[in-house]
C-alpha cells in the first residue's frame, strides 16, 4: 500500500505530465485528438481530494486550464472540417501542383471580384508629401561634387605599362613560343613517357605566378601546342607538348577543360600534397 | 417611395458613391461606422440601392466583416458598422481582362496557387511552403519577389515567424469557396476549356509578353 505522501507525489508529477502533453498540442507539435479528454479529467478528478497546499491546488488548476485550451483545439479542428472550405490539403496540393498556369487563372477568374478604386491625392497623402518635402536634403548637398584631384595630361612609355602590368614585355605570340620551349625542355628533363604533372609545370614560387602560367598554359593547349591527358579516376592532370603545334585542333570540335586553379591547391602542391 | 424621400435617397447614394469609390485612407474601402456617420443609421438600405444601381454595370457592393465574422442571418447595425465596404466586380473577368490591369498570367496564377494552398492549410502556410510549391511553376529568382508583391498588395501578410495568411485584400477581392470548389472541379473545367482554344490562345498571348 503506498503511502500518502507518496500518493501525492505520484498524483503531482501525473499532473505535470498532463501539462506538458497540453502544451505541446498546444504548440501545434502534437495532434490534440491524442490526448484522451475522459482519461485526463479522471486523473484530476481522482487525486484533487489529496490536494491542501497552495501549489498542489495551483497544480490542479492549471492542468485544468490547458486541458480546456486543448479542448478548444480541438472543437475548432471539428468546425474546420465541418464547413465547405475544408478539403484534403494533399488532394488540393495534387489539384494545384497539377493545373497548369492557365487552368489555375481560369480557375481564380471565376472567384475573383477585384476592387474598384479611383486614387487621388487624399489630405493623408499631402501632409506626408509635405512631410517628406520639408525633410529632402537639397540636391548640391546629397550629390556633392566629387573631389577628383585634377591631373595634367602627359605621355607614358611602353616600358612603364609593362612595369605597370598593362603590357607584357614580349608580343603574346613570342611569349607563347617561349613557353613551348620551355614545357618542352622540362618534359625532356623530369617528365616521363613526353608528359609531365600539369600542376609540377604551371606551380611557381608565387600564387600570382603560378596564376599567370595556368593563364599561359591555357593558350598552349588552345592553340595546339600542347595537350593534356586527364586521369579521371587517380584524379591526375598531365600535360603533353607537341613536337610541332597541332593546327589541326582549330578544325576540330573542341572541348573546355575546367581546372581550379585555388589558393587552397597551390599551397597543397608547394607542401607536394598533389602530387 | 414619396418624391422627398426619392431626392433624400438619392443624394445619400450621391454620397455613398463618392466616399465607395474614391479612396479616403491608405486601404480602400469605407468602414460602416464612416457611413453611419454620414449617410445616417438607414446606410445600410442606401448601400442596397446602390448594390441595385451597380448591377447594371457589372459592379457590387461588398461587405467584408470584421475577423470574418460573417454573420449567418441578417447582420445588425453594429456588426455592420464594424464591417468595411467596398466596391468589387460583380462578374467574372475574361482571361483577356486582367492584362489591362496589369496583371502578367504567371503572376495571377502564383497568386491563385498561393492563396488557394493557404486556404487549404487553414489560413496559414510557411513561407517557405509556398516559395517551393510556386517554385515549380515559376522560375526560382521570380518566386520571393512575387511572394512580396502579393503582401504588398494586402493579399497576404506574413508574420515574424514567417508564415503567410490571408490578409484584407483577398477577404475582398476572392471568394474563398468559390475558388476551391472551383478548384477541385477542374478536371471538368479542362474538358470544357478544351473547346474555348480561342479563349485559350488569348491567355498564351500574355504568357508571351
Amino acid at each position: 500500500m503506498q503511502s500518502r505522501k507518496e500518493q501525492k507525489k505520484f498524483g503531482r508529477e501525473k499532473l505535470q505530465r498532463i501539462i506538458e502533453m497540453c502544451m505541446a498540442i498546444e504548440n501545434h507539435t502534437v495532434d490534440p485528438f491524442l490526448l484522451d479528454v475522459d482519461d485526463v479529467i479522471r486523473v484530476v478528478k481522482e487525486y484533487f481530494p489529496q490536494w491542501e497546499e497552495t501549489d498542489e491546488l495551483n497544480l490542479d488548476s492549471e492542468a485544468i486550464h490547458h486541458l480546456a485550451s486543448v479542448i478548444k483545439l480541438q472543437s475548432e479542428w471539428v468546425k474546420h472540417r465541418s464547413t465547405s472550405l475544408y478539403t484534403d490539403p494533399f488532394l488540393l496540393e495534387e489539384k494545384i501542383t497539377q493545373a497548369t498556369k492557365e487552368e489555375m487563372v481560369s480557375v481564380f477568374l471565376g472567384a475573383w471580384h477585384p476592387l474598384v478604386e479611383l486614387e487621388q491625392l487624399s489630405l493623408h497623402s499631402i501632409a506626408e508629401a509635405m512631410r517628406y518635402w520639408e525633410a529632402l536634403v537639397p540636391l548640391k548637398e546629397r550629390w556633392p561634387e566629387l573631389a577628383v584631384q585634377e591631373v595634367g595630361m602627359g605621355l607614358t612609355s611602353r616600358d612603364e605599362l609593362i612595369r605597370q602590368r598593362i603590357l607584357g614585355d614580349k608580343v603574346f605570340s613570342e611569349e607563347l613560343e617561349c613557353y613551348w620551349q620551355e614545357l618542352k625542355e622540362k618534359v625532356a628533363a623530369k617528365g616521363r613517357d613526353g608528359k609531365m604533372f600539369y600542376w609540377d609545370f604551371i606551380g611557381a614560387d608565387t600564387y600570382e605566378d603560378t596564376v599567370q602560367r595556368a593563364f599561359l598554359t591555357s593558350f598552349l593547349i588552345t592553340y595546339g601546342y600542347a595537350t593534356l591527358e586527364i586521369h579521371p579516376l587517380e584524379e591526375e592532370v598531365y600535360i603533353k607538348p607537341f613536337e610541332k603545334p597541332n593546327t589541326k585542333m582549330h578544325t576540330q570540335q573542341s572541348i573546355s577543360i575546367p581546372i581550379a586553379v585555388t589558393y587552397e591547391n597551390w599551397q597543397k602542391w608547394k607542401r607536394g600534397e598533389l602530387d | 417611395m414619396r418624391k422627398k424621400q426619392r431626392g433624400v435617397y438619392a443624394s445619400k447614394m450621391k454620397r455613398a458613391t463618392h466616399m465607395l469609390f474614391y479612396r479616403r485612407h491608405q486601404k480602400p474601402g469605407v468602414k460602416g461606422w464612416e457611413l453611419h456617420r454620414a449617410l445616417g443609421a438607414d446606410y445600410p438600405k442606401v448601400l442596397d440601392v446602390l448594390d441595385d444601381y451597380l448591377k447594371s454595370l457589372d459592379l457590387q457592393v461588398k461587405t467584408v466583416f470584421e475577423e470574418e465574422k460573417t454573420p449567418s442571418g441578417k447582420p445588425s447595425l453594429e456588426e455592420l458598422n464594424k464591417a468595411r465596404f467596398y466596391v468589387t466586380l460583380r462578374g467574372e473577368l475574361t482571361p483577356k481582362e486582367p492584362k489591362m490591369m496589369g496583371w502578367r498570367i504567371d503572376d495571377l496564377a502564383g497568386l491563385a496557387v498561393a492563396i488557394s494552398y493557404i486556404i487549404s492549410k487553414k489560413g496559414q502556410a510557411p513561407r517557405k511552403d509556398v516559395k517551393e510549391l510556386l517554385g515549380e511553376k515559376l522560375p526560382g529568382w521570380k518566386v520571393g519577389l512575387n511572394i512580396d508583391r502579393y503582401i504588398r498588395y494586402g493579399y497576404l501578410q506574413q508574420d515574424d515567424n514567417e508564415q503567410l495568411y490571408l490578409d484584407w485584400r483577398t477577404r475582398a477581392e476572392v471568394d474563398e469557396k468559390a475558388l476551391i470548389n472551383l478548384l477541385l472541379t477542374a478536371e471538368t473545367q479542362k474538358s470544357e476549356l478544351a473547346g474555348v482554344s480561342e479563349e485559350e490562345s488569348e491567355v498564351g498571348e500574355l504568357e508571351d509578353e
